[in-house]
C-alpha cells in the first residue's frame, strides 16, 4: 500500500507539473512586455484595445442569444420526451450526439454552401442573416452539452406529477414550461448555459470562415501579429473559463437531488 | 374476443388524463418536439448531407466518383496521414496519463481535496482549447518560452538544437494532449468509482493477489469505457482547428487546416473536392464513434 501511494503522489505531481507549468510560462511571458521588469502593460494594451472590447461585446452577444435559443430548442423537446414521447429518447440523443462527430468547420461548410446569397433562405446575404446563423451554428455545437444538462436536471423532478398537479389547477401548456418546469430545472439549465458560454466565447472556426467580428478571430489575428499581448489574452480567456467552470460547480450544489440517485 | 376489446376500451377511457384526450392528441404530440426536430434537419442534417451529396457529384451534378478518387493526391493524402497521427498519438497519450491520474486520484490514497481540486482543474482545462491554448504554450515552448529558456540556461540543452518545434507534430500533439487529458479524467473516473468495493473484496478472500485482482477484474471491467473514450479524444482532436491554426499558421498542413483554406480561397481549384474532403472527415470521426456507442453499451452493463 505504502509504494501505491509513493506512485499516486509521483503521478499527481507529473500531471501538476505538465499542466501548471504552461500557465505559469503564459503569465511570466505575459508580463515581459517592459524591458527589465515585470509589469501589466500587455494587460493594459489589449483592455485598452477598442477592438478587444467590440470583438469581446460581440461575442458575448453572441452567447447570450446561442443560449436563449439553445434553451427554447431543447427545454421543450426534452421536456416532451420524458412526458408523452419516450420512444424518440434514442433519436434525440443520437442527434444532440451528431455535433461531437461532424467537425464544427464542417458544418459552417455546409451552411455556407446552403444558405448562400442565391439560395432559398439566403442567410448570408444581409449582415443580420449572417449573424444570426452564427447563432446558429453555436446552438448545434452547444447542443450536447446543453441537452445533457437540462435532461440531467428534468430526470431529478417528478416532471408527470408536477405537469398533472399544474393541469388541474387549469394551467395551459405555455404556463407548464414557463412557470413549472423552467423553474424547476433553472439550475442544470444555467449550468448548460455557462458550458455554452465558455464554448461560444473564444470559438474561432466559425466566426472565421462567416467573417463575422467575433473574440475568436480577434484572438488570432493578435497572436499573428504581436508578441506579448497573446500570452495576456491567453490568461484572460482561461480566467473566463474558469470563471463558468465554478460557477457551473457553485450552481450544482443547489440543485435538486433526487432520491434514487444520492450522490 | 368482443368483451374484450370492450374491457381494454373502458380502461383507456378512464385513466387517460384530460390532455391526452383524442381531438388534443395530433397538434400537442409532436408541438413540444417539433422546433428541436426541424432545427436539427434545418441546421444540422440537411448541410452535412448537402455535403455528403455534393462529394458524389461534378460540376454539372451527375453521380461521380472522381471527387474521391481525387483526394487520392499526394497533398491530401498527406494531410489526412499528419492528421490522423496527431489524433492519434494525442488520444493514446491523453488516455493513458488520464488514466493513471484518474486512477491515482480515485485509488491512491491521496487526500479528498486532491481529487476535487483535481476533478474541478479537468473541467476547466478540457475546456480551455482553440486559440488561447496555442499562445499558452507558444509562451511555454516556443522558441523564447518559458521552459525553453530555463532548460537552455540551466541544463545547457537548447531543445530546437534538438529538433523539436512547436510547429511540428509533436509539438502540435503535446498542445492537444492539454485537453485530451483532462477530458479522459473527466469521463473515467465515474467509470472507476464505479468499481465496487466488494469485488476488490471478494478477489482478496478469493486469495487473489492486486495483480490478479487488477488483471482480472479492474481492467476487463474498465477496458470498454476507457477504448470509447480514447476514440471520443480521437474525434476530439480530429475535427479541431484553432489551436492548430494559431499555433502553426498552415506550416502544417492538417485536414482541418486544408479544409479551412479551400472554403476560404478555393485553393484546389475544385469546389466539389472541398465537398470530398469533408466527407472523408465526417467518414473518419464517424466510424469512431460508431466504434465508442458500441463500446459505451458494453461498459453500461457493468456501471449500473
Amino acid at each position: 500500500m505504502k509504494s501505491g501511494k509513493f506512485w499516486a503522489w509521483l503521478v499527481f505531481a507529473l500531471g501538476a507539473a505538465y499542466f501548471f507549468i504552461p500557465l505559469i510560462a503564459t503569465v511570466e511571458f505575459s508580463m515581459r512586455m517592459r524591458r527589465g521588469e515585470y509589469s501589466f502593460d500587455a494587460y493594459k494594451v489589449v483592455l485598452g484595445d477598442a477592438r478587444f472590447q467590440a470583438t469581446f461585446g460581440y461575442s458575448v452577444l453572441a452567447a447570450v442569444f446561442t443560449i436563449i435559443l439553445g434553451v427554447l430548442i431543447v427545454v421543450p423537446a426534452a421536456y416532451w420526451i420524458r412526458l408523452r414521447l419516450p420512444q424518440l429518447r434514442p433519436i434525440v440523443e443520437f442527434i444532440t450526439l451528431l455535433p461531437l462527430v461532424i467537425p464544427a468547420i464542417v458544418i459552417v461548410f455546409g451552411y455556407i454552401r446552403m444558405y448562400g446569397s442565391n439560395s432559398p433562405l439566403p442567410f448570408l446575404a444581409t449582415d443580420t442573416g449572417t449573424n444570426a446563423l452564427l447563432v446558429i451554428g453555436y446552438a448545434t455545437l452547444a447542443l450536447p452539452y446543453m441537452y445533457r444538462a437540462v435532461d440531467t436536471g428534468l430526470r431529478t423532478i417528478d416532471v408527470r406529477t408536477l405537469t398533472e398537479a399544474a393541469q388541474i389547477l387549469g394551467a395551459g401548456w405555455g404556463t407548464i414550461i414557463t412557470r413549472v418546469i423552467l423553474p424547476n430545472v433553472l439550475i442544470a439549465v444555467l449550468s448548460g448555459a455557462f458550458l455554452t458560454f465558455a464554448i461560444v466565447i473564444g470559438e474561432f472556426t466559425m466566426a472565421s470562415l462567416l467573417n463575422r467580428p467575433a473574440f475568436g478571430p480577434y484572438l488570432q489575428n493578435i497572436g499573428a501579429n504581436r508578441a506579448y499581448e497573446p500570452a495576456a489574452l491567453a490568461i484572460i480567456a482561461f480566467a473566463i473559463t474558469w470563471g463558468c467552470m465554478s460557477l457551473i460547480q457553485i450552481l450544482s450544489r443547489f440543485a435538486p437531488r433526487s432520491a434514487n440517485r444520492p450522490n | 374476443m368482443t368483451d374484450i376489446s370492450m374491457s381494454d376500451h373502458a380502461v383507456t377511457g378512464k385513466t387517460a388524463p384530460p390532455a391526452e384526450a383524442r381531438s388534443m392528441r395530433l397538434p400537442t404530440q409532436w408541438l413540444g418536439v417539433a422546433p428541436f426536430f426541424i432545427f436539427a434537419i434545418m441546421f444540422l442534417i440537411l448541410p452535412t448531407l448537402y455535403l455528403m451529396l455534393g462529394a458524389f457529384q461534378n460540376e454539372a451534378g451527375e453521380f461521380t466518383f472522381e471527387n474521391i478518387a481525387a483526394l487520392a493526391q499526394p497533398s491530401i493524402i498527406a494531410a489526412y496521414w499528419i492528421s490522423i497521427k496527431v489524433s492519434l498519438a494525442s488520444s493514446l497519450i491523453g488516455a493513458f496519463a488520464g488514466l493513471a491520474i484518474a486512477i491515482a486520484i480515485v485509488r491512491g490514497g491521496l487526500p479528498e481535496w486532491i481529487r476535487s481540486a483535481t476533478l474541478t482543474f479537468s473541467g476547466v482545462a478540457s475546456n480551455f482549447a482553440g486559440v488561447p491554448l496555442a499562445f499558452a504554450f507558444l509562451a511555454t515552448l516556443g522558441r523564447l518560452g518559458l521552459a525553453t529558456v530555463i532548460l537552455n540556461t540551466l541544463f545547457g540543452l537548447n531543445i530546437y538544437a534538438h529538433g523539436f518545434n512547436i510547429l511540428s507534430f509533436w509539438g502540435l500533439t503535446l498542445t492537444y494532449v492539454y485537453f485530451q487529458i483532462p477530458l479522459m479524467v473527466v469521463i473515467i473516473v465515474p467509470a472507476i468509482d464505479g468499481l465496487k468495493k466488494e469485488w476488490g473484496e471478494a478477489a482478496a478472500t478469493l486469495g487473489a493477489t492486486m495483480a490478479q485482482y487488477w488483471r482480472m477484474v479492474v481492467i476487463p471491467v474498465i477496458w470498454p469505457s476507457f477504448l470509447g473514450t480514447v476514440i471520443l479524444l480521437f474525434a476530439n482532436a480530429f475535427g479541431a482547428i484553432a489551436t492548430a491554426y494559431a499555433l502553426t499558421g498552415s506550416s502544417l498542413n492538417i485536414v482541418p487546416i486544408l479544409l479551412y483554406a479551400q472554403i476560404r480561397g478555393d485553393v484546389l481549384h475544385n469546389a466539389h473536392l472541398g465537398y470530398a474532403i469533408a466527407f472523408g472527415m465526417i467518414f473518419i470521426t464517424g466510424l469512431a464513434n460508431v466504434f465508442y456507442i458500441w463500446f459505451r453499451t458494453r461498459s453500461e452493463r457493468w456501471l449500473k
